[in-house]
């Protein structure tokens, strides 16, 4: 479970996010939506424990309030975030990522599974071995860096998965190996909780969503299930949230 | 002879006797010693002004050398040996306390291999008695005396270094590496290697290692020639990582005939100055060369390093990469020098340079000399800035990575295409050294 308490996030003096409270139950599927520009990112960056993202409040993931850790500790507790743009590594390759994030998250688990999940995700994306061994999002499109994203989290398995926009900006080919990579990860980690921020519905609907929260100016202004998102497809966020 | 600082005729002439030299050497040594009485310091530069040349050991018996016990070498030295899994018979050897290495024993084999093709390898002044002619013929052809205040002393008191030679068509597919690993360490600081490698021959010599190299004595000045003959290959990978009190002035320099490949991989860690401009002379038709290096500047460093690379001729083709890293306060400058002569149309020359900074304090500076008179060629330059971003580090901490492994991780992304180029062990130890030398130095 990863439950916020009253999570306040400012960047500087600037409050972005007010005073969000929400339970996020493992193995249901959320979708997050909203405006550009009314804290959804910035919501998930402070989950993730990014440094110019400060929080009041509380956000306890397995029990534990885990506001106050580094961003490793966070996913070592089992958290992962796909960002929107995800970032360049020149010259480290994505397999030495993998190795080097396999043995901080599964320290006690043998490299072989690390190695036969790698084998059977790069198959399952239609991954070229090659692939593994660029840089991480060295030189790539922003569709090849959503099937890397989408790789990672396949061969980590993260019990907690924020995913910013992964449907954005991809042609049609490239947004069938999302869904698909998505669709397996529900079937092989049924455990854990994904919140899937999107503009977009045709990802959700992959996907069996439990409960969709919309967001405007850093405030939860509505919450309810699947119609809630067809709504606001047809007829937008104006008649949410009265601030 | 008893030991003794300071320099002068009597000094050279003694060295010189030391070695059982032929007249013509000795000769050489005393005019050297002139010129580098004569030739004023460099203007140019990282800072030398603290270098008192009388305070200096200018020849140390090797007996007399390996008399330091292991107890005055610094700690963090130790540290780095530590860090670095270097083995204990090796430790003592690099940190000039032993004298003898039991592995030498398996290079006899493969040295015994090499004699059969003709190939001589030895230290130059072994090579000055069994091999006068060759010696002569080619020694100080690349790099005379007078070429600059540091070449001339080298030439003066030089003492130790390899000498390679590789017949024609003798392709040497092991790289001459482990046995001056060990031999390194008690080399003298004055050393003096000279590799030929005849038309179509191919060698790979490796120098120095990655685990520090400490001297009480703290000027380290080298001279380096090779001369690649019609079509050959040479390659020199020189990893150096001197103790923090070193100042490590070098020349290196390599003729490149026609169709001629010379390639220098050069890493500069540790020391307190490094001044080294590795340079290629693409003499011939068709000749290529590449320099491709590292430094890294911590604190109180400064690593004034780069390359130069003349075309004299036409369709010849050349490629720098300089990485730098910069930490703790350290300078790191790239120096270079591109020239292209008239006639050498078709010419191809890029230079790359990238630094990286740790950290706020810390300092890069590009001077990259271009002089292109031939009109038809392709000349190209990049050169950038970064640092290892916030960014970077979140994401990789995202997945769980501690700030350190992410940091290290993405300095040794960086270095990436310089490690690419390394014999495998020295990849594997360069890495840790990384990992080592960013422990604690996260911002």
């Amino acid at each position: 479970m990863l439950k916020l308490q009253n999570l306040t996030v400012s960047v500087g003096q600037k409050e972005i996010v007010s005073n969000f409270s929400f339970e996020f139950a493992s193995g249901n599927t959320y979708v997050c939506m909203g405006p550009n520009g009314s804290g959804k990112s910035s919501l998930v960056y402070a989950l993730a424990g990014h440094p110019l993202y400060q929080t009041a409040g509380t956000i306890i993931l397995n029990s534990q309030n885990i506001a106050d850790l580094a961003p490793e500790k966070r996913a070592q507790s089992g958290l992962f975030l796909s960002m929107q743009y995800p970032q360049e590594i020149p010259g480290v390759t994505l397999r030495i990522l993998l190795y080097e994030a396999w043995a901080f998250l599964y320290p006690n688990k043998p490299k072989v599974i690390l190695e036969e999940r790698i084998a059977t995700v790069a198959e399952l994306l239609e991954f070229d071995e090659s692939f593994l061994d660029r840089g991480v999002n060295e030189g790539l499109s922003g569709g090849e860096r959503k099937r890397s994203e989408m790789f990672q989290l396949l061969v980590l398995q993260p019990s907690y998965v924020l995913l910013d926009e992964i449907d954005s900006g991809l042609d049609s080919d490239a947004l069938k190996i999302v869904a698909k990579a998505l669709v397996w990860f529900r079937q092989q980690v049924p455990h854990a909780m994904i919140l899937l921020i999107t503009h977009y519905g045709w990802l959700p609907q992959l996907l069996s969503v439990h409960e969709v929260l919309i967001i405007k100016q850093g405030i939860l202004v509505a919450q309810g299930n699947v119609e809630l998102m067809q709504q606001v497809q047809e007829s937008g966020y104006d008649s949410y949230g009265q601030v | 002879m008893k030991n003794q600082k300071g320099l002068n005729r009597e000094v050279v002439i003694k060295i010189s006797e030391q070695k059982n030299e032929p007249g013509w050497m000795t000769d050489f040594r005393l005019k050297a010693l002139d010129i580098f009485e004569r030739k004023p310091m460099p203007s140019w530069g990282a800072d030398l002004s603290e270098l008192d040349h009388q305070d200096i050991y200018y020849y140390i018996k090797p007996v007399e050398s390996a008399e330091r016990l292991w107890s005055d070498v610094p700690e963090t030295i130790k540290t780095t040996f530590d860090a670095l899994g270097i083995i204990e018979a090796e430790r003592t050897l690099l940190a000039g306390v032993g004298a003898q290495y039991e592995s030498e024993m398996v290079y006899k084999n493969l040295k015994k291999e090499w004699a059969d093709q003709g190939v001589i390898f030895s230290d130059i002044e072994t090579a000055l008695h069994t091999h006068p002619e060759l010696v002569k013929k080619y020694f100080s052809t690349v790099i005379p005396a007078h070429d600059n205040k540091f070449a001339a002393l080298n030439s003066a008191v030089w003492s130790g270094g390899s000498f390679v030679y590789v017949p024609a068509q003798v392709k040497i597919t092991l790289p001459l590496q482990a046995y001056f690993r060990i031999n390194q360490a008690q080399f003298g600081q004055f050393e003096r290697t000279l590799i030929i490698a005849e038309p179509g021959a191919f060698v790979h010599y490796v120098e120095g290692c990655s685990a520090p190299v400490y001297r009480s004595n703290s000027l380290h000045s080298a001279v380096v020639e090779i001369i690649a003959h019609e079509s050959s290959r040479v390659r020199y990978t020189t990893i150096q990582n001197w103790s923090s009190n070193v100042y490590n002035l070098v020349t290196k320099r390599a003729l490149a005939k026609k169709n001629a490949v010379v390639e220098w991989v050069d890493g500069n860690f540790g020391s307190k100055v490094t001044m080294k401009y590795p340079s290629i002379i693409l003499q011939g038709e068709g000749a290529q060369g590449q320099v491709i290096s590292i430094a890294v500047a911590g604190k109180g460093q400064v690593q004034d390093t780069g390359a130069k690379i003349i075309h004299c001729a036409p369709h010849t083709r050349s490629h720098i990469i300089a990485k730098s890293i910069s930490k703790e306060g350290g300078i790191a400058t790239y120096r270079g020098l591109l020239k292209v002569l008239k006639g050498s149309h078709n010419a191809k020359a890029r230079v790359q340079c990238d630094a990286l900074l740790l950290d706020e304090q810390s300092r890069s500076d590009t001077y990259p000399t271009m002089q292109v008179i031939e009109e038809k060629v392709d000349v190209g330059h990049e050169a950038s800035v970064g640092k290892v971003s916030q960014e970077q580090l979140f994401y990789l901490g995202t997945r769980g990575l501690s700030e350190t492994v992410a940091q290290a991780l993405i300095i040794n992304g960086f270095i990436d295409v310089f490690v690419k180029e390394l014999p495998m062990e020295y990849a594997v130890e360069i890495n840790r050294l990384i990992a080592h030398e960013m422990e604690g130095s996260i911002g």
